[in-house]
């Protein structure tokens, strides 16, 4: 029951990071020197170990009581990554799984994301890199700044994949050394299983017993990684290692951090996003028991000023932040936004502007206006919030010049930098914990609440303040998933063959919004996140452009789960069956003929609808209502997913989804287990968005605020989920959020299949 | 100064009688298991057991609790919550985590309620707490094993 409970007990200490300074080495057939821009295994600070344990590398360490530590850069926000990782680490070292545990990593650039960067440049998957010149963007640029100790981006276990192997060889061939030596034998007579290392002389030892003489042993200069049939970890459906914490109340989340003498803080952020504190009055605040402070705070990192309550206790510091009156500074620009205005601006620009193609091929203009038959269509989504199930919150204690910040956060260098801005220091003078996170899906990629915490504890005398945030302000003072409205048309010859195919989509554009905030650089052009899922599809068009128009609008907007996919694989799915019908053709059958040259995706599509009984009858439900299928296939951050989905509407109209039948290729699948976790995550992530998911927002106020107007999926409306993970020894790909694209246009087509009406705004209502 | 019964023992608190039972859980208690989403009895991530029903603490004040059992995730016992959590286990429910101590509270009142819960039991009785992860279809699948496991 307790494995992994350390790194993940409530109420954490000052933890005691275990991270050595050793240089290693190791790569698949070439040594280490050969790969300089991916020296990702020395930190650049030697760190102790506590005694009696051994640093290997900057990724490994060994306790005489044979516990392996993985050292952990990535944040575990439910998404498995710990578990996933530790396995392929443990894996090359012939660990013992039952003895691996998990240790926080300090901020180090070997940690690093670098996977993310890659998946940020603006190429179709099947382009070689003939887009070169696109890789001097902002977009690059800014990611590459992000991609500082990130988790997100469905890019973990695809960025660590070779360093993780790589180092549990390389400390393997250590602790190898170290027995040949202590033996007198040949390294190569040694074996290695679950943790014991044994000579056919009968010479045995455990990991603990030469530990640390493996720690002295020279770093090899190369390391042979397994084959895939060599795995014993990779591919297993193991449980997840911190399960037995969150099975009993003792994981420590952001929130369950308890410091010595600690306070709490609450805010009350302006209602008018980006508004400011003009003054306040907290007397009668200040009258309440267990209040200490009142004051003003300024918004972070593109979070809205508020005010503030510090108190001895949570309650005291809720009731009192009620009795704060304040005048706010309501003239900023999002003061006269409307998001239904803004829906109408966005389709507007769309009449004006062509947008910036992505993705060109033969001549589509040429190609419409030769067509025999053409369809167009308009769709449009809206902003949506995090809603994570953790409202935001940031424990900070600022004393003698120093901070030490306990933050649920997807991105420790950044919180590292905010606090130390907030609170006018070095960065090195600010040491961060990251705690578990109760859910992150991107917002917790956004520092805002980090710099408003710092700033609150600096006022606190030298005690450590955790401030947390309503469910109210949290809704409220969200990075939302920008609203988008997107544009097709599609041509066919007289035979009903696609002949072309041309989208322009219009919405806000993030990165450079985020790097406005979090680096305080000017930013402009393209943004692959926007068009993502629109332009970067396996789909053959015959001649196609499709592009994206930046719209400019004073609402905070971030990275959701899937990011741009969320939206674009909505309108692409949905147009593409609409194109299938419009065709004559089957909508399974339409993607096929247009996959002749992807086998990978072919297979996903029609794995998916051969499970999911495609083109049978599907039975009506208990009640009597009929059902029906939609289909939709998607390519996100590497992997391919297809989804069919089965509906029916009761005698309300209530949309009703019974079940999903969901395939995916991502490459090698490290863990099975965690792959369908994702798969269930995904899909009822997005559903709930496309049943029901919206943000509106009038004369610059968000106005849902808690979960009775923040509707999302519950049990009862949860369908029946059943995944199937394609075998494959091809790298691994992401798997966070992949699941989420296909849902909508599934749901959205299967109800044109059911009903005739082609749902084309989200969330989805029949009329 | 107010006396409760928190998991089996008798505990003097300071809160005032308003405070709700959520907060004292969290606060003064640093009882952290139960914990905060929403304040307004719409998430059930504060779900606790008061005289074994499972009731939302966020809305709970001390003063209507009185002398009642009052048992959190951390003090949970018996043959319904070992059958559970070795559901929970087996079943890998968890992802994040944050709503799990609500889910398995509320699971665990089901089982004591009705052994052998349909899927329409399931869904009154844990529709009131949200996942954001996506774990209802483990969440079923194993409050069916609990059940299974309690019946054999």
């Amino acid at each position: 029951m307790a494995t992994g409970a350390g790194v993940y007990a409530a109420g954490m200490k000052k933890r005691h990071f275990i991270l050595g300074g050793l240089g290693a080495a190791g790569a698949l057939v070439v040594g280490w020197g050969l790969l300089p821009p991916r020296q990702r295994l020395t930190t650049a600070k030697p760190l102790a170990t506590a005694p009696g344990q051994a640093a290997l590398n900057g990724w490994v360490t060994i306790a005489r009581d044979d516990s392996v530590r993985v050292v952990m850069p990535k944040s575990e926000m439910g998404q498995g990554t710990h578990t996933g990782l530790a396995m392929v680490l443990a894996d090359e070292l012939d660990a013992d799984w039952a003895s691996v545990r998990i240790a926080a990593a300090p901020i180090d650039k070997i940690y690093n994301n670098l996977a993310s960067v890659v998946d940020s440049l603006p190429f179709h998957p099947d382009n070689d890199g003939a887009f070169k010149q696109l890789a001097a963007w902002m977009t690059a640029k800014s990611m590459r700044e992000i991609g500082v100790m990130m988790t997100g981006g469905s890019s973990s276990i695809k960025d660590l994949w070779l360093p993780m192997r790589q180092a549990g060889a390389s400390a393997r061939a250590m602790l190898v050394g170290a027995a040949a030596q202590a033996w007198g034998v040949p390294a190569a007579e040694i074996t290695v299983a679950a943790g014991v290392l044994s000579h056919p002389s009968g010479k045995r030892a455990r990991f603990g017993e030469l530990a640390e003489a493996a720690g002295r042993q020279p770093v090899p200069a190369e390391v042979v990684l397994k084959t895939p049939a060599q795995f014993t970890l990779i591919g297993k459906p193991l449980p997840r290692i911190e399960v037995a914490a969150k099975i009993t109340g003792r994981a420590g989340f952001g929130l369950d951090v308890l410091q010595p003498g600690q306070l709490y803080a609450t805010v009350a952020m302006c209602p008018v996003l980006g508004g400011k504190v003009q003054a306040f009055d907290g007397t009668a605040a200040l009258k309440l028991p267990g209040v200490k402070q009142v004051l003003a705070v300024a918004g972070y990192h593109g979070g809205t000023a508020g005010v503030a309550v510090i108190a001895d206790t949570p309650w005291h510091a809720l009731q009192a932040i009620k009795r704060v009156t304040v005048t706010w500074d309501e003239n900023v620009p999002a003061a006269n936004f409307s998001s239904a205005a803004a829906m109408d601006q966005l389709a507007n620009a769309l009449d004006g502007e062509t947008g910036f193609a992505y993705f060109k091929t033969g001549d589509v203009e040429a190609a419409l206006k030769g067509a025999a038959k053409t369809i167009t269509a308009e769709y449009r989504a809206p902003y949506l919030a995090h809603a994570t199930m953790e409202p935001q919150n940031c424990t900070v204690q600022f004393k003698d010049g120093r901070a030490t910040v306990w933050a649920p956060t997807q991105a420790p260098s950044l919180a590292q930098r905010a606090a130390a801005l907030a609170l006018g220091i070095d960065a090195d003078q600010v040491e961060v914990n990251v705690t578990l996170l109760g859910g992150g899906f991107g917002r917790r990629l956004d520092v805002d609440f980090v710099g408003q915490a710092a700033a609150i504890a600096k006022a606190a005398g030298g005690l450590p303040v955790q401030t947390f945030w309503t469910r109210e302000q949290d809704t409220q003072h969200d990075f939302y998933r920008p609203a988008a409205v997107s544009r097709f048309s599609a041509g066919f010859d007289a035979q009903g063959a696609l002949v072309g195919w041309r989208n322009v989509s219009a919405g806000q554009a993030i990165v450079p919004q985020v790097l406005g905030r979090i680096f305080g650089l000017p930013a402009a052009g393209p943004d692959k996140t926007a068009s993502e899922g629109a332009f970067d599809q396996p789909y053959e068009w015959p001649a196609a452009r499709i592009a994206h128009e930046i719209i400019q609008l004073p609402v905070p907007v971030g990275f959701w789960r899937s990011v741009g996919h969320s939206h674009q694989a909505f309108f692409k799915e949905s147009f593409v069956d609409e194109a299938a019908h419009a065709a004559g053709q089957d909508p399974v059958a339409f993607r096929a003929a247009l996959l002749k040259k992807h086998p990978r995706h072919l297979k996903v599509l029609q794995r998916a609808a051969e499970l999911a009984g495609w083109g049978t009858p599907s039975a009506p439900v208990p009640d009597g209502a009929k059902t029906a299928r939609g289909v939709a296939l998607h390519q996100s951050f590497g992997s391919i997913v297809a989804q069919v989905a089965e509906v029916s509407v009761a005698a309300d109209k209530t949309v009703r989804v019974h079940r999903v039948v969901c395939v995916i290729d991502c490459g090698t699948a490290v863990n099975p287990n965690l792959i369908r976790q994702q798969m269930d995550s995904a899909i009822v992530f997005g559903l709930g968005a496309a049943l029901s998911g919206r943000i509106d927002i009038e004369k610059g106020r968000v106005q849902q605020s808690n979960f009775h107007d923040v509707t999302m999926l519950r049990i009862d409306a949860c369908p029946l989920i059943s995944t199937e993970i394609i075998a494959s020894s091809a790298a691994p790909e992401g798997v966070g959020e992949p699941g989420t694209p296909p849902i909508a246009p599934a749901v959205a087509n299967a109800l044109f299949a059911l009903t005739g009406q082609r749902l084309r705004t989200l969330p989805l209502k029949l009329a | 100064m107010t006396t409760l019964q928190i998991n089996g023992k008798a505990v003097q608190v300071q809160a005032e009688p308003e405070t709700p039972l959520l907060w004292l859980l969290r606060g003064e208690l640093q009882l952290t298991g139960t914990k905060f989403g929403c304040g307004m009895a719409l998430c059930g991530a504060c779900t606790v057991h008061v005289d074994g029903q499972p009731v939302r603490g966020c809305v709970t004040p001390i003063s209507a609790v009185g002398d009642k059992a009052v048992t959190t995730i951390e003090g949970l016992q018996g043959k319904e919550a070992a059958a559970v959590h070795a559901a929970w286990l087996q079943l890998d429910v968890v992802q994040c985590g944050y709503c799990q101590s609500g889910q398995i509270m509320a699971a665990v009142a089901l089982l004591r309620a009705k052994p052998k819960p349909s899927d329409a039991d399931i869904d009154q009785a844990l529709a009131g707490n949200l996942c954001r992860c996506g774990t209802y279809p483990r969440i079923r699948a194993a409050i069916h094993h609990a059940a299974s496991t309690l019946a054999a």
